[in-house]
Formats: structure tokens, sequence, C-alpha cells
């Protein structure tokens, strides 16, 4: 492939880190021209979300030699996206953000690849999200991460001595930021913690009791609050809020400016009115640069191995002077998302009454009062009786039927552990095994959660 | 790790026709938490609970109550619950679907309990949201009023609110507003 010096002089710099060998890099690296080419040729990217964050990591990608981009976000452009979003302009305002930032970068950045998903991730089957060999996170939300991490972790796949297996695992770059505040963190299943191992880094939203918003509203997020949650239904019975209804979103304005009126308070705004219902903290556009830059270098040095990665969590603060950290979190071995589980060989005649005797005995487990949960079919509950009748009948099948005849996969149990008075309530993930069954593969499902 | 993808990039040919592993449901990390809270739910022989759309959806249940003492003694009171996929990260919703007269539910159904909002903490459960619910039957209090009406007139004449309640939960009217019997 003959290549224009344009194209050549564009890759010195990455060159420089990807054609000679340095003291830190990471033991799999091999410097050289195949690893430029490796990476245009082979890996494929996938950036959720085509926000903030997303604008700066599909331009950040994109310059650091990365070729296969795909994006997916679920939002239409809105005016107020314009002062950082940087891809999009007051013409594209109501155009799907994925299509315009695509569009945008492939303009500016020849030979690049980017294919957009104008959806909810949700809306994508598990199989599109395999097809990736790394995902890069630009959310604004815990759940919108949860669920890719259980995504990512449900690739991985362990071996007999719960070893995760390389060629399974699915690493991730999360970024995230909040006004001068941000977060980067290198999520690799199986050896870093995931998200759902640390979610209480997560701060909890906060939230003013009902009976202050009703009675004794002393600022004026709390007259928005009212006017949100409880003048809405009372005047609009049965009609849900919509926040991405302007119509809503005015209403909902000028009933807490009312309310604050009454009240002598002051400070009600229309997109103060926006900040407090839909939670936002004002983004700030250089925060986001900084993240995403911070999580494309990442994503290139996961990739290529030039340099060691991010050990694992690096926070950002530039809200008081500024203060950074990295932070090298603790997986949570028991994690229901990414950890092993428990390895059980099991009969296919085993009925579901039979297996829960087993585990009481199972010197990892001695578990008691077992309930069981596989896939979202509750196979049996030990309570309220109304669901105990209900999952009754199953115990006398067997559990090889009840997992719809799979011949490996993942089942959750819960119940009583230990022994004597330090019984403790727990919540397990099982890796069931059937014996003497063909299998098209010899690795263990992992995910699942 | 680009080696591994190229390996993988191999594998991925090869397998292209073998079939594949089941067809995957993802239970969210909350799902299998809530399993956890439900299957072991200890509820007083007051409560009650439902799953209108059967036994593998818990996100979405009912919760019913029949006091047996105090102000509310011999009404039905129904809760709905729904919770979120980062459940126990965020607290339920609970709404209530009988309109009581009541100082800390309002007409629309409104709850005022502290652990349903500010002293949510992930290590309450579900179990502990019933046993709070049940305890604002038998302790309606004044003191975080939704319903201001009812909550002065508890705190100024407990006796003309004992027979509001007594007169709202047979179906009748309360100063302008109309409780359908919930007995």
């Amino acid at each position: 492939m003959a290549e224009t010096s344009a194209q050549l002089s564009r890759s010195r710099d990455l060159d420089k880190l990807l054609l000679r060998p340095g003291p830190l890099v990471d033991s799999s690296f091999e410097p050289g021209p195949d690893l430029r080419d490796d990476l245009k040729e082979y890996v494929k990217v996938l950036v959720v979300g085509a926000g903030g964050l997303g604008c700066e990591l599909l331009k950040d990608l994109a310059l650091s030699g990365f070729r296969n981009l795909e994006v997916i976000d679920m939002d239409r452009i809105e005016v107020s996206n314009l002062n950082r979003q940087f891809l999009f302009r007051l013409e594209d305002v109501g155009k799907p953000k994925a299509e315009v930032a695509a569009k945008r970068v492939m303009e500016r950045i020849s030979g690049v690849d980017i294919k957009h998903h104008f959806c909810r991730i949700e809306d994508k089957p598990i199989d599109f999200y395999s097809d990736f060999n790394i995902i890069v996170l630009g959310l604004d939300s815990a759940e919108a991460r949860s669920y890719i991490n259980a995504v990512a972790c449900g690739f991985l796949e362990y071996d007999d001595d719960d070893n995760p297996q390389p060629q399974t695992i699915k690493p991730m770059v999360d970024g995230g930021t909040e006004g001068f505040k941000g977060h980067v963190r290198v999520i690799v299943p199986g050896v870093t913690p995931c998200f759902e191992c640390t979610i209480w880094l997560f701060p909890v939203q906060v939230k003013f009791p009902l009976c202050t918003l009703a009675e004794t509203p002393r600022n004026a997020a709390h007259c928005i609050e009212y006017a949100h949650l409880i003048k809405w239904d009372e005047v609009h019975s049965g009609k849900t809020f919509d926040p991405d209804n302007p119509e809503h979103m005015q209403w909902v304005y000028q009933e807490a400016l009312k309310r604050a009126e009454l009240f002598g308070i002051t400070g009600v705004t229309y997109s103060f009115t926006q900040g407090v219902v839909k939670n936002i903290i004002p983004a700030i556009a250089s925060t986001n640069a900084i993240i995403s830059a911070a999580c494309a270098l990442e994503t290139l040095k996961i990739v290529t191995g030039c340099s060691k990665t991010l050990s694992n969590y690096l926070m950002y603060n530039g809200a008081d002077g500024l203060h950074t950290k990295v932070t090298d979190l603790m997986k949570s071995s028991d994690c229901l998302v990414c950890g092993p589980g428990i390895l059980i060989e099991l009969e296919t005649s085993v009925t579901l009454r039979k297996f829960m005797d087993m585990l009481e005995d199972h010197p990892k487990l001695h578990l008691t009062r077992v309930s069981v949960t596989y896939r979202g079919k509750n196979l049996y509950m030990q309570a309220p009786p109304v669901l105990e009748e209900m999952t009754r009948p199953n115990l006398e099948l067997p559990l090889f039927d009840l997992m719809s005849k799979t011949r490996k996969d993942i089942i959750h149990v819960n119940g009583m552990a230990g022994e004597g008075d330090k019984k403790q309530s727990c919540l397990r993930k099982l890796r069931i095994v059937f014996k003497g069954i063909d299998g098209v593969t010899d690795v263990d499902m992992a995910g699942g959660a | 790790m680009i080696k591994l993808f190229k390996v993988k990039e191999k594998q991925k040919e090869l397998a292209e026709n073998a079939n594949g592993k089941p067809p995957v449901k993802k239970q969210s990390a909350g799902e299998l938490r809530l399993h956890k809270d439900i299957s072991e739910l200890n509820l007083p022989k007051t409560c009650s609970i439902s799953f209108p759309n059967g036994k593998d959806d818990l996100m979405n249940f009912e919760v019913t109550i029949r006091p047996d003492e105090g102000y509310y003694t011999g009404g039905t009171f129904i809760f709905s619950f729904q919770i979120s996929p980062i459940y126990p990260h965020e607290a339920p919703k609970v709404k209530c679907r009988t309109k009581v007269y009541h100082p800390n539910i309002d007409l629309e159904g409104n709850v005022c309990l502290n652990i349903l909002r500010e002293d949510w903490k992930p290590v309450l459960n579900i179990n502990t949201i019933i046993y709070g619910l049940y305890h604002l039957f038998t302790e309606p209090n004044h003191e975080d009023p939704l319903n201001p009406d009812a909550a002065a007139v508890l705190r100024d004449n407990p006796r003309l609110f004992e027979s509001n309640v007594r007169r709202a939960i047979s179906g009748g009217f309360v100063g302008q507003t109309f409780f359908p019997r919930c007995i």
C-alpha cells in the first residue's frame, strides 16, 4: 500500500511510540511497523456516548491511529450542547448525535471509518458488543455503565483453575466528568475491578424529603422538586412527566417560580430547573478534554502495549486548585458480575431439590435456605409464600431441564452461608457444568449477571 | 493485546457455523440483589406481597398492608414498588395506590418516609421498607406532613382525626375530599 507523505507524516508521532522499544513498555510489546498496521486493520473500538466526552473521544482515537470506530448514542443534538460538543453546528440541532459526530470526524480525518448507531445501548443484541476489541465509555449515568459492564463481563470465561481466559477478556476504558471533576478508569474484566465491584464509588443522588418539599421549602431546588414531584401529579393525573418535553419543563419552571415567590425564595431560573429535574451539573469543556485525552491514550496503551496502563482509577479534581490521584482499586473476588463463581459439576439427572441439598454440603458454600435464579427465571424461592408455592413444582425437575438443557452456564443462588452462630445471608454465583454432554467449546461462561 | 485480537479474529471465522450459546437474557446485579431480598422476606401477618407480572418479574410488585392496631385498623392499603436495575444503589420507587387520609401520604399517593428518599442506604432492603410503611399506619406523625390538613388535625385534635380516618376508610368525605371505601 503506497502511502502519501502526508499520511506518513501524520503517523510520525505515533511511530515514535509504536516503532521503538522503551523502558516503560508492557511485557507483551513488540514494536514495529506491523504493530501500527495491525492497529489500523484489526482493532475495532466502540465508543459509547457521543456527547461531551464522546466528541472528544472520537476525535482523539481517530487521531491516535485507530481506523475502525463505531459510536452509539440515543440522543439528538440540542442547542445547549453546542458550547462543548464541538463536532456539532447550529444547523445540526435535532439530528442524532452519533450520526453527526461520525460524519464530522470522517470529514476531517481521512482513512477513518466510523459507523454510527442511533439507539439505546439495550436495544443492541449482546452479539453486537462481542465484535469490538475494546469499549470506551463516555457516559453520564451509573445505570448505563452498569449495563455495558455486565455485557462486557458476560463475555469473560474462566478456566478450571478460576483464571480468566485472555482471549475472552473485553477491556473497557471508562471516562466521566461532573463540572470540574472527572475520572478515568481501566476495566479489564477478571483482572481489575469491574464497575459492579466498586459501585459504591458512585455518589448516591441527593434526594430531599418529600415533606420538606411539600411544607417547608428553603431553597430554589426545593421549589423545583415540589413542582416536578408533587404538583405535576396533582394537576396532570395519570400523565407522566417527560423531562425532554420543553412544554413540561416550562410548566414545572412556572410552578416552581410561583412557589418560590410564595415562600420568598430566589434563584429559580429555567436552566436551574432543567438542572435540578434532569440532575445536570454544568459541563466544562476542558474537563471533558482532559478526561477524554487520558481515555484515548489508555485505549492505545492497552491495545498496543506501548506503555504500562493506568492501574486502575484516576480521579481528577480541578475544583479547588488542582488535585489528581491514581488509586489501585481492589477487585471483589466474589463479584456477581466479573468473578469466576464457584464451579460445580453435575449429572444431568440431578433434580433442583438434590442440587440444593448439595449446596449445603459443598465445602465452599455450606448454604442453607437456598433460593435459585437462572437468567431471570426464578427456579425456587424460599419466600414469600406466594412465590414459594409457584416455584415448588420445580423442586422435582432436573436442573438440566430447568436450564434449557444448557451444558454450561451461570446460575445464582442465595441463602444462609457458614456454620453455627456465624451464619450470614449471602448471594453467590455458580458455574454449572453438566457431565457427559458433548459441548462445542470447552470453556466456561463467566458472565450472566 | 493486538495479537490476541488477531487470534480471536481467526477463531471467529472457525466458529462461524458452530452453534452458539443459549439466548442470553441479562440479569442485572440489581435484579440479583432483589431476588435475595425477596427470598428472605419475613413479613408480619398484616402485610402481604404480590407479583402482578408473574414470578419472574420481581422488579414490579405490590404490597398490601392491613393494619391490626391504631387508627387504620381494618383498612386495606396497597403500595406499588418499582425497582431500578442499579438497586440497591438507588431506592425503590414506592407509591400508595389506595387513596388515604393520612398526614404522611398525599392524595396522589406520594409517601413521606425517610428511608425512601434522603435516608436510603444500600444496606437497607425491601423488608425494611415494608416495615417502615407499616409503621406509618400504626404511628402516623404530624411532623412530616404531606397532607397538611390531616397533620394539623392529628396534632390538634386526635379524636377528630380518629373519626376522620374511620369515615375515610369506610368510604366518605373528609372536608371536600372523597375517599373510597377500603375495608
